[in-house]
């Protein structure tokens, strides 16, 4: 784990697309990421506190990286800047296709 | 490292030392309570089981309410029954016997009704409660200490603070040759194949793995029905308001209070680990399923990391209340017993953190009360039902 931009935003791997913000991020803000800090990225969306922002553009349907591993997909394209939650993000574990009592297999 | 504790007569040591009175069936919860009431030193272990049972769901309650009794925190046991039920007082006043500790038994319908019940139920508590009272406490080595891992209330503090730092305590733990229970397997859908790396061996892995599937399975059981579209959400409120978007990132964050040791085996709901070592334990992520679980399981104490701020406690169990969100331990401060926020304010390590827990569960085994307990909450009592085909529902 290694902060970020002067404790802004938390960057749990280096192959994470998303930071989580340690405080109300407002538009505007710019948030030094990556090795030795050389990417910047910019805010484009208010993000509560302990929020995810998207730390470049994710295609829809690609997966989102936290702490290193897969935590859902994109449900649409999201830009880098903009807020990572629930409205964009999909994930359908819990909802797995089961065989029904007869064999026949059901959503 | 060493705590100060009570020594049992099967060699367990318990931080605390309560007289239990428990009822076979919740038809004499009403007793159960009032004889609490009367006698000091006592708790009362109300419950909804016991009548009108079979098979596995039967099987279930009984395993879980004796080896509650059985754990190291109760140092004698009043069993009230009612004499219908099909869970018999003697049962499990002989389960609970297997401890070696006091165990009595009384039956309101043999005893004639309410007040004569509390009567008698209050006398043997109280000469039980003044026996125990002599006990006093030993210098014991830490590993003799089995704590219980939970998370209620998460927030999006809650894996990048809290759990990692209990993570960094219960390494310490089992360091020191004691024993952490992690559970919740509603909660660790996504972690399955990390977590069967951590295993000690291949056929423990299979466990782990099987474990979390099937727990998916009868989540994506019931709530593959159209008429259930709307209760389809597995996350609630509280965390999706909190900042967690997905089922995975939740269990990414509450699986890091495990810390980092290898697992040494999977265990049944209320099962007690046959070792020392790292397990999982087989619960849903009810909280007070699954803390009844651990401490059937035998843990003396239970962290529990709550980043939207939950107050709830056990009457047998101390439960230490751990927050990563700054916030809600300033807001809840009267809930609150650790603040791991500082990790999120930049004025802290996880390992500061880590260790200030780990110290905290020493001073709470030997005798430091935590704010649950002093405020008298202990909702985290409830024994699950078996459904059909052993789906624990």
């Amino acid at each position: 784990m290694h902060k970020e931009g002067k404790a802004l935003v938390l960057v749990l791997n280096s192959r994470d697309n998303v930071a989580t913000a340690l405080q109300d991020l407002s538009r505007g803000t710019v948030l030094r990421v990556g090795g030795n800090m050389g990417r910047t990225v910019t805010v484009s969306e208010k993000i509560p506190f302990g929020h995810k922002i998207a730390l470049c553009d994710i295609a829809a349907g690609s997966p989102i990286l936290k702490y290193g591993e897969v935590i859902g997909y994109a449900s649409q394209e999201i830009q880098a800047g903009s807020l990572v939650h629930v409205h964009n993000v999909k994930c359908t574990r819990g909802h797995q296709q089961v065989a029904s009592d007869d064999g026949r297999k059901e959503s | 490292m060493e705590f100060w504790g009570y020594r049992r007569p099967d060699g367990s040591v318990g931080v605390r030392n309560h007289v239990a009175i428990i009822p076979s069936v919740y038809c004499a919860n009403h007793v159960v309570g009032q004889i609490a009431a009367q006698v000091a030193g006592t708790v009362a272990i109300l419950h909804q089981v016991g009548c009108s049972q079979v098979g596995a769901d039967f099987e279930l309650s009984a395993i879980t309410l004796g080896n509650i009794g059985r754990n190291s925190n109760i140092a004698a046991v009043l069993v009230v029954g009612l004499g219908c039920e099909k869970f018999r007082a003697l049962e499990l006043a002989d389960r609970i016997a297997k401890s070696g500790k006091p165990v009595e038994v009384i039956g309101i319908q043999e005893i004639g009704g309410t007040p004569r019940a509390i009567e008698r139920g209050v006398c043997i508590a109280q000469r039980l409660a003044q026996e125990v009272s002599k006990q006093q406490r030993d210098k014991v080595d830490a590993s003799a200490l089995i704590v219980g891992l939970k998370c209620g209330g998460t927030d999006a503090t809650s894996g990048i603070a809290a759990n990692p730092a209990v993570g960094v305590a219960t390494d310490k733990l089992i360091a020191c040759g004691g024993t952490a229970i992690f559970c919740e397997l509603t909660e660790l859908f996504g972690t399955e194949e990390l977590l069967a790396r951590r295993a000690c061996d291949e056929r423990v892995a299979e466990q782990v793995r099987t474990a979390i599937t099937d727990m998916e399975r009868n989540v994506s059981i019931l709530t593959r029905d159209e008429a259930y579209a709307s209760r389809r959400e597995l996350l609630a409120a509280g965390n999706i308001e909190g900042g967690v978007s997905t089922i995975v990132e939740k269990a990414l964050g509450g699986v890091c209070k495990a810390g980092t040791n290898q697992i040494q085996g999977v265990l049944d709901y209320a099962a007690i680990p046959p070792g020392k070592g790292l397990y999982l334990m087989k619960t849903k992520g009810h909280d007070a399923e699954s803390v009844t679980g651990l401490i059937a399981g035998g843990a003396q104490i239970v962290l529990f990391t709550t980043g939207r701020g939950s107050p709830a406690g056990s009457a047998i169990s101390p439960v230490i209340k751990i927050t990563g969100n700054p916030r809600t331990f300033q807001h809840m401060a009267a809930n609150m017993d650790i603040n791991a926020g500082t990790i999120v304010e930049g004025k802290e390590s996880l390992e500061s953190v880590g260790a200030r827990i780990f110290d905290e569960v020493i001073a709470v085994a030997s005798g430091k009360k935590t704010k649950a307990e002093l405020l008298g909450h202990t909702e985290l009592f409830s024994v699950p039902r078996v459904g059909a085909y052993g789906m624990v529902v």
